[in-house]
């Protein structure tokens, strides 16, 4: 009888198999890989802010502590972004007329606060505490980067909960004496494999990994 | 087919053995119509879909059916929209129809993969009229019962994928210690066996099918279909080969699915579910009622395209048979549960059983032990085997009461458990009707579709039972081919 | 030895937590042992006292003071004659009088509120005859700065507004068009009045019969002052500026009197001014032209709300100016602030002396035959000024379980007389006046009595207060606020649907709640463990090595002896852990969302039951039968014990609500969270997840104050003290029954009270070893009443 297909349907058959086997497994790896990208965690994005802030200047050039401003990050979960007022403390007197920065005038004229967006915003279901991080010895470049090279502030790691959950593992790597919390570029005096053991043990470091310890 | 050693007479001996033997052969019915030959099965077979005029009955039924399935679609929606709180679920029933639906159809789905699968192994010649559409029967029960298990969460959007191991973002694994998991692998294995078998079994047909089409436009869709088979003896020995090894891997499924879902409550705590005989009972339960929805099915697809030939009184009887042995099996369960709650000792069990022969919703019970246990009793009169419209209203009973065994064992046992100030009531709402009468829908549109479209009987296994196939060989023994 | 004459002095009535309290603190057997309470409780409806009590009567409200007249003339007071006491009580009079005087000067004779004067005066003169005058009762002056007969003075407001003296009426707080007695038609009198002002949290019933509505602010917004019972004067401070720039009842009188200044400075300038602790200070307002004098009952709120100080502008004595704020005042002042009470303002104790023969002066009333019916604040939502308050309605009344509704209570003798089933529509007819309402069968009523619960049926309550209830304002007059007598009762042959959240009272013979008395408790203390259903068996593990606990290990116990069962404990938990209402047709459902319920059993006789109150939050079970079942690992075990709920990994599979035998897992059906509605979003705790819909949700023992108090010890270096986590339970209950802590503590309260031979786990041969452990009940039963039983068996009553 005669042939319904031509001789091409052979190989188009062959392909079209395997190549739908393929195309299921490359749009899962696609998944898992797109869940780690920067679309999603927003890692490394630059926002827009009212103003662009210039932590590289604040911090490099003026030699500002991160604490000036964020000043709860020792006491409380959160760390705080500074009242305008903290801002005029400085730009009442300096650069005082530059156009540059009147937003802030605005703020601080009409009791108005600044609308920043949040670069680092875990979901609400997590309940992140910045005074238990500090006090044992995490530094704020830890999870921030170098902050004090960041022109534009962006958010330099994933804070993925695998990201969470390695340090609170493993801590060991990631821990400094609490005399360098705020310190920018920190190198470890000892190596860390040394200096994070003793550290665990001094600031008795034993991070719980249930979950409530995060999600409640 | 591979050599089956049934001989169809028997040796001439003399003796009452022989003569009862005798008796007994010339009352069974035969397995095929006399009078059949190869081309006259292929025709009968593939004129149903090949035809140009689909009988008025099949748009008819189908367009019930469909109304149906559309039933289904207007309840999922509101499901996902408003959320479970559109069914009658509470605290303490948090499951009712969803899981009473779900585990009704993955139980009819068993006899489909029996048939195919255990009867094969077993050499049993009378499978092969029934296993293609069995088997069809399985794959839509499961389709059907598959989405319960997704869409019963509260959730469901997230539970499509946080149920199946995968590396994600939170070094998170699904809990592999929970039944629910088990039945993700369970039926999601159970659905892609099924598939394959299936499908496996439907390449040669599908050839046939191309083979005989008319129209371009059918030949090409049964050519790519069929996969290139040209029924050449290599082909057969490939197909074979696979054909076994996809019965190897379904005959453990027949068992293991069921049991896996058993233990979604085997597992648990509460009296009435808590209990170790759940998976033989289950799996018996299963067959049972899987078997009366082949019934179901026979009956009227035999009556409308005049397949008694091929269909014949054997199989009925046969059905019949493994209906009446299984529904024993699950009335000696209830037997046990009896005794176990007096054995027990325990305040809860004993309870348990009370409440559901005399609580509030006793008549449930009554009906299921009416229908599970005393109603199967006819089956022992052949009477009754051979009554076909006796037999399909008997087989939707069986149905009936499988569906109140699921609810007795799920409703009834939640609704009142260890603290008293935990009981309540549960109540279905519209929206549990519907979207149960709309998996029927579902499940009777697909048929409907897959006996227009595909081959329901398995045109080459018949083939094998016409006379023109046995093959005399100088041993003197007869085999088939 | 307490005996209450219809008083529910635990749970209804202004000193409700500190009787509780009190109460609670000679029923504790841990400890100091001192010995045991006794309550006798006679009463016309089922009450949480009624429930505590070792020996309760149910009696008709009216005939309870024949009762009084017997107990007080045989115990000794003058001039009662010779009673009888009623028939029911027959048997109890005599062992009651001998335990009277056997415990003279550490007895008490309490009055409830709706019974009538005579009565509380017997109660008084038996106090005194028993010597508990100056040791468990003591008398000084009055709260109130111009105390008055309320009632009268309401009647005397609407004759003067039907005679057409009240030009100018201001109503501050209260709600007299709905609340005030029926006869008097406040609201007829009061559209006769030229100009009408309101003042109050809604635009509720009296508002739509004002021309002014201004918008009062709530307590928690205002600066203001009030008196404990004992005198005790605290300043009220506000926490939050007004949300809806509402005035505070000083403010708006400040305003009338021509001087409008801030209710801070109000407050502060009375206190500053010499008289201020007795009442007779003054705020320094120059009047200006005189004006009209506003009728001196037209600023006598209707209904009882707090007591005002004396804001009212006194003329008389010479004000100090304003401008005498002194750095002692301030220091002062802070000082009060800071500690929340004024010291030394707690009154002295007065001696005061029984009218010889008053009783001869009163005609004894005799019992009326027929039904009566008795008003009662609603146990939830009050008077009627909580109807609007969704989490009250919503709370189950302590007794009945109804939510969102009330109902004529009947006893189920007299319903089954009447044949009469649970919400049967009946039609109660009185004075011309009827009611239309469905009955509930509540165990413990009183033969022959209805109790109507006020506060319901309101027309503008709001939101959440309207189509709620039956109105029962309808059948109550000026003469009959509390016991009405010669009610009629018709069936309508209607029913009307009732949301209870517990349906079935019974134990069925189950030791959830295990009970002995005292005798039985001397004579083997460890009862409890005793009645553990099947073989006491060592817990069984599946694992090898259980895991060691040895960091903290939270632990509760429910000390059920103290319990009262009035339900704070589920409020707290609802307001500490954004719990959604639901409304009533999810509650008929069974869908209601409390974490922590307190489940309510009878037992006995059901016309007098014995009742028991079993509060049941998550038990935090070591091996918890939920964790298995979780396909996604939502629920996990922390490393301190607790079982975790992960809202956020939860997809809703409702696997482990089924297999949890407590039933104190709640599942989000729908969308219950309110996200639209502004005033709600400050409402919410945010530091617990607010759920959407699909997830589950339970009792945490309040992780996110447990996750507080161990971050704040890790930043001080040290170990969590005992006491410094309070569930938002155990801070809510008056009695502390709720004692939460580490039990690897051997030094905390919960570690001492779980080694009480009174402790037992429920449902402790699951092996789910529950973190949550109750302390069984001891009642102390006169032995005259109820001979001592050997065994125990956790049923009955005398």
């Amino acid at each position: 009888m005669p042939q319904i297909f031509r001789r091409s349907a052979n190989t188009l058959s062959k392909v079209s198999i395997f190549g739908l086997l393929s195309l299921v497994g490359g749009l899962i790896v696609l998944a898992i890989v797109l869940a780690r990208s920067s679309y999603v965690t927003r890692q490394e994005i630059f926002v827009e802010q009212p103003l662009q802030f210039s932590h590289m200047h604040h911090v490099t050039d003026d030699g500002i502590d991160c604490r000036y401003c964020h000043t709860s990050v020792e006491t409380s979960s959160f760390a705080g972004i500074p009242p305008t007022k903290t801002c005029m403390n400085c730009h009442a007197v300096l650069f005082a007329n530059a156009s540059f920065l009147e937003p802030v005038r605005a703020s601080f004229r009409d009791n108005k606060p600044l609308h920043w967006t949040r670069v680092h915003d875990l979901p609400d279901f997590v309940y992140f505490n910045h005074s238990i991080h500090i006090k044992k010895g995490v530094g704020c470049e830890t999870c921030h980067g170098r902050v004090d090279q960041m022109p534009l502030i962006y958010q330099q790691h994933s804070l993925l909960m695998e990201w969470c959950i390695d340090c609170h593992k493993n801590p060991a790597p990631n821990l400094r004496p609490r005399s360098e919390i705020t310190t920018m570029g920190y190198r470890p005096a000892v190596d860390q494999s040394i200096l994070g053991p003793q550290l665990m043990t001094e600031y008795n470091v034993n991070p719980p990994i249930s979950c409530s310890t995060c999600h409640r | 087919m591979t050599k089956p050693q049934l001989p169809l007479q028997a040796p001439p001996d003399a003796g009452s053995a022989a003569a009862a033997r005798e008796t007994l052969l010339s009352r069974t019915p035969d397995v095929i119509a006399p009078g059949h030959t190869f081309g006259s099965v292929t025709d009968k077979i593939s004129g149903i879909v090949l035809t140009h005029r689909t009988p008025i009955g099949w748009f008819m039924g189908f367009a019930i059916a469909f109304m149906f399935l559309m039933i289904l679609n207007i309840t999922i929606v509101k499901l996902l929209f408003t959320g479970i709180g559109i069914w009658g679920n509470n605290i303490p029933v948090g499951w009712a129809f969803d899981i009473i639906n779900f585990v009704w159809w993955i139980g009819i789905g068993h006899a489909g993969t029996l048939i195919s699968a255990i009867l094969l192994l077993f050499r049993q010649q009378w499978r092969t009229s029934i296993n293609r559409f069995a088997e069809a029967m399985t794959l839509f029960a499961v389709a059907c019962a598959a989405m319960f298990p997704l869409l019963h969460t509260g959730r469901p959007w997230l539970a499509a994928y946080w149920l199946f191991p995968y590396p994600n973002t939170m070094q998170l694994w699904p809990q592999f210690r929970s039944p629910l998991i088990w039945d993700v692998f369970a039926v999601s294995t159970y659905f892609t066996v099924s598939l394959l078998f299936w499908f496996t079994g439907l390449i040669p047909d599908l050839a046939t099918l191309r083979d005989s089409a008319q129209a371009k436009w059918a030949q090409r869709i049964f050519g790519v279909l069929s996969l290139g088979w040209r029924g050449s003896a290599q082909h057969w020995q490939r197909y074979e080969t696979i054909y076994l090894l996809l019965a190897g891997l379904s005959t453990p499924l027949v068992l293991s699915v069921h049991t896996v879902v058993s233990f979604d409550f085997a597992v648990s705590e509460i009296p009435g579910w808590h209990a170790t005989f759940f998976p033989p009972y289950f799996v018996a339960g299963a067959i049972y009622s899987g078997f009366a929805m082949v019934m179901t099915l026979a009956v009227p697809m035999r009556a409308a395209f005049h397949l008694e030939d091929l269909i014949t009184m054997r199989h009925i009887h046969n059905m019949t048979k493994i209906m009446l042995a299984t529904g024993m099996i699950v009335a000696y369960a209830y037997v046990n549960e009896a005794f176990y709650a007096w054995y027990s000792g325990s305040l809860y069990e004993q309870f348990m059983f009370t409440n559901r022969a005399t609580g509030p919703y006793g008549p449930f019970y009554w009906m299921l032990i009416a229908i599970n246990a005393c109603m199967i009793q006819l089956f022992w009169f052949r009477k009754v085997r051979d009554n076909v419209v006796l037999l399909f209203i008997l087989s939707l009973l069986v149905n009936v009461g499988m569906w109140l065994e699921r609810f007795v064992i799920i409703v009834v046992s939640l609704h009142r458990d260890f603290l008293p100030s935990s009981w309540d009531m549960y109540e279905p709402t519209v929206w549990d009707f519907g979207m149960f009468t709309g998996t029927i829908g579902l499940f009777l549109s697909l048929f409907f579709l897959f006996v227009r479209l595909l081959p329901a009987i398995s045109i080459f296994e018949v083939r094998t039972l016409v006379p023109a196939a046995k093959v005399k060989t100088t041993s003197g023994t007869e085999h088939l081919l | 030895m307490i005996l209450s004459l219809d008083a529910d002095f635990l749970c209804t009535g202004a000193s409700g937590v500190r009787y509780s309290r009190a109460f609670a603190s000679r029923r504790r057997l841990e400890g100091e042992s001192s010995p045991l309470n006794r309550l006798y409780a006679v009463e016309s409806d089922a009450t949480n006292t009624g429930s505590r009590a070792d020996h309760r009567l149910p009696m008709k409200a009216s005939e309870i003071e024949a009762f009084a007249r017997a107990v007080a003339s045989r115990v000794g007071v003058g001039g009662v004659g010779a009673a009888n006491a009623p028939q029911a009580a027959q048997h109890w009079i005599d062992p009651l009088v001998r335990d009277l005087q056997a415990s003279k000067g550490k007895s008490l004779v309490i009055a409830g509120d709706g019974q009538p004067a005579i009565v509380h005066a017997l109660a008084h003169a038996m106090n005194d005859v028993l010597g508990n005058v100056g040791a468990t009762v003591t008398y000084t002056q009055t709260a109130e700065v111009q105390p008055m007969d309320q009632r009268a003075a309401l009647k005397q407001l609407v004759d003067d507004m039907n005679a057409d003296k009240v030009a100018l009426l201001v109503a501050m707080g209260g709600n007299p068009v709905y609340s005030a007695p029926v006869d008097l038609k406040f609201s007829d009198a009061m559209q006769r009045v030229a100009m009408r002002v309101h003042l109050g949290l809604y635009e509720d019933e009296t508002a739509a019969f004002s021309h002014w509505h201004v918008t009062e602010t709530h307590y928690l917004e205002a600066w203001s002052d009030v008196r404990a019972d004992d005198g005790t004067v605290t300043i009220i401070q506000p926490l939050i500026a007004p949300l809806y720039d509402g005035k505070s009842a000083h403010e708006v009188m400040a305003a009338l009197s021509g001087a409008e200044k801030p209710g801070y400075d109000l407050v502060r300038a009375y206190w500053m001014s010499p008289g201020a602790a007795s009442g007779t200070g003054t705020i320094a307002a120059p009047p200006r032209a005189p004006a009209p004098t506003p009728a001196p009952a037209g600023n006598a709120p209707a209904s009882a709300p707090p007591p005002r100080p004396g804001a009212v502008a006194a003329p008389a004595a010479a004000a100090p100016s304003a401008a005498s704020a002194t750095p002692q005042f301030d220091r002062q002042w802070h000082q009060w602030l800071h500690d929340g009470v004024v010291p030394n303002t707690a009154f002295a104790p007065k001696t005061v002396a029984i009218r010889a023969a008053f009783a001869s002066q009163v005609t004894p009333r005799g019992a009326a035959q027929g039904l009566e019916a008795v008003f009662r604040p609603d146990p939830t939502i009050h008077d009627g000024r909580f109807t609007n308050n969704a989490w009250l309605q919503e709370l189950p009344k302590s007794l009945t379980k109804l939510t969102w509704d009330n109902a004529a209570l009947i006893s189920p003798g007299t319903a089954d007389r009447l044949r009469l089933i649970s919400g049967d529509v009946v039609e109660l007819k009185q004075g011309g006046r009827t009611l239309r309402i469905p009955v509930w069968l509540a165990p413990g009523q009183a033969p022959d009595t209805l109790t109507l619960h006020l506060g319901y049926g309101r027309t503008r309550a709001g939101r959440a207060g309207n189509n709620t209830g039956f109105n029962v304002n309808a059948l109550r007059t000026f003469d009959a606020q509390d016991i009405l007598q010669g009610v009629e009762l018709n069936k309508t042959g209607e029913t009307y649907q009732l949301a209870c959240t517990q349906d079935h009272w019974s134990l069925e013979g189950r030791n959830l709640v295990r009970v002995a008395t005292k005798t039985q408790y001397d004579a083997d203390p460890k009862f409890a463990e005793k009645m553990e259903e099947g073989e006491a068996r060592k817990p069984l593990t599946m694992y090898w090595q259980p895991y060691p606990y040895t960091g903290y290990a939270w632990g509760m116990t429910i000390d059920q002896n103290v319990c009262t069962g009035c339900n704070s404990c589920v409020v707290a938990c609802v307001a500490e852990n954004n719990v959604p209402v639901v409304g009533k047709p999810q509650v008929m459902n069974g869908r209601e969302m409390h974490w922590l319920r307190v489940d309510r059993y009878y037992t006995g006789d059901i016309e007098n039951p014995g009742t028991y109150h079993q509060p049941m939050p998550c038990q935090q079970c070591e091996n918890a039968s939920c964790e298995v079942v979780c396909p996604v690992a939502a629920t996990s075990h922390s490393d301190e014990g607790l079982n975790d709920m992960v809202y956020n990994r939860c997809v809703g599979t409702r696997y482990c609500s089924n297999n949890c035998p407590y039933k104190v897992r709640r599942f989000n059906f729908l969308l219950y969270q309110d996200w639209d509605t502004q005033s709600l979003w400050p409402m919410r705790n945010p530091d617990v997840t607010v759920r959407s819909r699909g997830v589950m949700e339970k009792c945490t023992y309040c992780v996110q104050r447990i996750s507080q108090a161990r971050i704040a010890a890790k930043l001080e270096d040290r170990q969590i003290r005992d006491g410094d986590i309070l569930t938002a339970c155990q801070a809510a209950c008056p009695t502390d029954a709720i004692v939460f802590g580490n039990i690897n503590d051997p030094g905390s309260q919960v570690a001492k009270l779980k080694s009480s031979p009174r402790n037992y786990a429920l449902l402790a041969e699951l092996n789910n070893r529950p973190r949550t452990t109750y302390l069984a009940l001891v009642r102390n039963p006169n032995i005259e009443l109820e001979p001592p039983q050997a065994a125990t068996d956790g049923e009955g009553r005398g």
